[in-house]
């Protein structure tokens, strides 16, 4: 793949299933070499679209095109030059980590060594231990160990971190780091901001099986107008304040209100939260919440839908 | 550290395949201890060295101990005297299979239906018949057969190979891949350049893999313990096995085709071999059932195994002689191959 050129294109893409559209004419040009992720909430077609790329699932509409090759031409080349992680696969339980790893290797023409994969994904301790015994950490570095073992030009991962602990998705961002030092192209989807932000080049994000906003993660963060998010709300019963009056707080760009929380996007905090205590004024005493912090893509998500990225 | 490299797709699947297959300690179990267990249990039940003795019930009276020395003076009679409560229940449940009620003349309480009873009335009546005075017309010469090749255990042990080789052909096939589809494995397998062929073919030969073994394992254990001995060939029952492991695979794939569930497949397992533990031969002799029966019972793959196995071990039929057995195999095998291919269920 020449560098720079599209590791993946694809337009129009639509899959139904029964009386639900999972993605709805979605577009996508993932360049070779980046890190490109997939965010949204759940159920907003993000798997649905990775593995139609993964060339697992056939779409109703849309044209797609993987390294420059298509599927149902060209699966035999595109899926040696393919590493995927999957959701929620299981491997067998009594067989070891070197064992799958060499079942997987068995697989490709081509390809790394079960040692350097093990090195890769921190692992080498593990190498004869059955996979029932490994923690949720070590069965996800396994399975991204397992998509690396053919030396792929272009790794899927979906949704890889959900689950794990902090330090667990620690390992596993550092070991994509090296795989991207070497070269390799990335697409990843996750529900976490702080995933998108520390690994992708370019974010786009996913609602209701289209693309809503594409970016780096800075450029998107930047579209809010300001940098600055001011969350408060107030004690049952307390009059609201009227938005026009918010609105025009010093340094505030955007004003929403969701479940009794209002969020005001602000560029000057150090103006802001002052001017907001002033124009509440008597209800002050009714403030139950007042927090500030630096916008995340979360908050470009809820500009954007008025939802969470996650339900919690 | 030096590693062995990876060998082709189709040695590694199958020796995954094997190894998860040795660690887990009940399957084991089940293909090589269970089927010997139960010809060590049968052969025992069943053993020829003494002939079982019909349990004869005298009912206590006046005339009771004439009867009970004319009863007892005969071999093969095991007679004791009950009091009417007792012979009652003894009959019931089955600790006497004929009450004699003394005469004269003497009465027989008995259920027709059962065949053991219905040889206790036979013995009791020719033992009370002589001892009040008939002479018998012929005097027959018995010739007992005890020579090995006629027993029950010979007749048996064909069958629970059979059994075994279907049991164990369907369940380490079907199992396994509905567990693989189950834990989204197979769709893993799919994401990858793996070739679909040689997944399916992996099942194949892990199976045939164990079946040396599970063959060796009964039929030394039968030469053994009971002295069965092979009449035909050995190369003859040798690739009878190979050929019902293949056909079982294959049923046990076509099973295996579309269910996500191990619920699911384990009742579809037990729908399609019920019906082959009880008609096809495995403990008593499929001749049983009724005539309209028949055809279908003899189209059934376990039967044709059976037959075909009991001809060429008891028999010494040579291939020509279960050329329709074997064709029954090969179409079995073969449909229920290429239609599991065409219907499963790789995600």
């Amino acid at each position: 793949m020449e560098a720079g050129g599209a590791a993946v294109r694809c337009r129009g893409l639509v899959k139904r299933y029964d009386d639900v559209t999972a993605v709805d004419g979605l577009d996508l040009e993932v360049r070779g070499g980046e890190c490109f992720g997939l965010l949204g909430p759940n159920g907003a077609g993000k798997t649905t679209t990775v593995e139609v790329l993964e060339g697992l699932i056939a779409p109703d509409a849309g044209d797609v095109e993987v390294l420059g090759l298509r599927w149902g031409k060209d699966d035999r080349a595109l899926r040696q030059r393919l590493g995927i992680q999957l959701q929620e696969t299981q491997f067998s339980d009594k067989l070891t980590v070197e064992e799958i790893l060499r079942l997987f290797r068995s697989f490709y023409e081509e390809g790394r060594t079960v040692g350097d994969v093990l090195a890769m994904v921190e692992l080498e301790a593990k190498r004869g231990t059955w996979y029932v015994k490994l923690s949720g950490g070590q069965k996800q570095r396994l399975a991204v160990a397992c998509a690396l073992i053919g030396n792929p030009d272009l790794l899927f991962l979906d949704e890889p971190t959900t689950g794990l602990d902090p330090q667990s998705r620690r390992q596993l961002w550092d070991l994509l780091q090296r795989y991207r030092e070497q070269g390799g192209t990335v697409v990843i989807t996750t529900h976490y901001m702080e995933e998108a932000e520390t690994l992708c080049d370019r974010v786009a994000v996913v609602d209701k099986g289209k693309v809503i906003a594409l970016g780096t993660p800075r450029e998107l963060i930047r579209s809010l107008g300001a940098e600055h998010v001011v969350e408060f709300a107030l004690g049952e019963g307390a009059e609201a304040p009227a938005e026009a009056l918010l609105r025009g707080l010093p340094g505030v760009r955007d004003v929403r209100l969701e479940n009794g929380h209002w969020r005001l996007i602000a560029s000057e905090i150090h103006l802001t939260v002052p001017g907001l205590l002033d124009a509440l004024g008597s209800r002050r005493d009714a403030l139950v919440s007042l927090a500030t912090h630096t916008a995340t893509l979360e908050d470009v998500f809820m500009s954007l839908t008025g939802r969470r990225l996650r339900d919690e | 550290m030096s590693e062995r490299r990876p060998r082709s797709a189709l040695y590694e699947l199958t020796r995954a395949r094997v190894i998860e297959f040795l660690r887990e300690p009940e399957a084991v179990f089940w293909v090589f201890a269970f089927p010997v267990l139960m010809a060590l249990a049968l052969g025992v039940a069943f053993r020829s060295e003494r002939t079982e003795e019909s349990l004869v019930g005298v009912l206590q009276g006046p005339a009771a101990a004439d009867t009970t020395r004319a009863l007892s003076a005969r071999p093969g009679l095991r007679v004791r005297e009950l009091g009417p409560e007792e012979a009652d229940k003894a009959l019931r449940n089955g600790t006497i299979s004929l009450l004699v009620v003394p005469g004269p003349p003497p009465a027989y309480r008995f259920d027709p239906t059962r065949p053991e009873s219905r040889l206790a009335r036979l013995v009791a009546d020719a033992a009370l018949q002589a001892a009040a005075g008939r002479a018998d017309p012929l005097q027959p010469r018995e010739e007992t057969v005890k020579t090995p090749g006629s027993r029950y255990i010979d007749w048996l042990l064909p069958g629970l190979l059979g059994m075994n080789i279907m049991g164990t052909g369907m369940w380490s096939v079907g199992f396994s891949v509905v567990v693989a589809r189950s834990r989204k494995l197979l769709k893993r397998l799919m994401a990858t350049p793996m070739a679909r062929g040689s997944y399916l073919a992996s099942h194949l030969l892990g199976r045939l893999t164990f079946l040396v073994l599970e063959v060796s394992t009964l039929l030394v254990f039968g030469r053994l313990v009971f002295g069965v001995r092979t009449a035909g060939s050995l190369l003859a029952v040798a690739g009878l096995c190979l050929l019902g492991a293949l056909c079982f695979s294959g049923i046990g794939l076509l099973v295996a085709a579309r269910p996500r569930t191990i619920e699911g497949v384990s009742g579809l397992m037990n729908v399609v071999m019920l019906p082959m533990w009880l008609l096809s031969g495995v403990f008593f002799s499929s001749a049983h059932f009724p005539a309209a029966a028949q055809p279908f019972i003899r189209a059934l793959p376990l039967t044709a195994l059976n037959e075909a196995l009991r001809a060429v071990m008891l028999e010494g039929q040579g291939l020509l002689g279960i050329a329709t057995q074997v064709a029954v195999l090969v179409a079995w095998g073969g449909v229920a191959f290429v239609v599991a291919l065409k219907i499963f269920r790789w995600r």
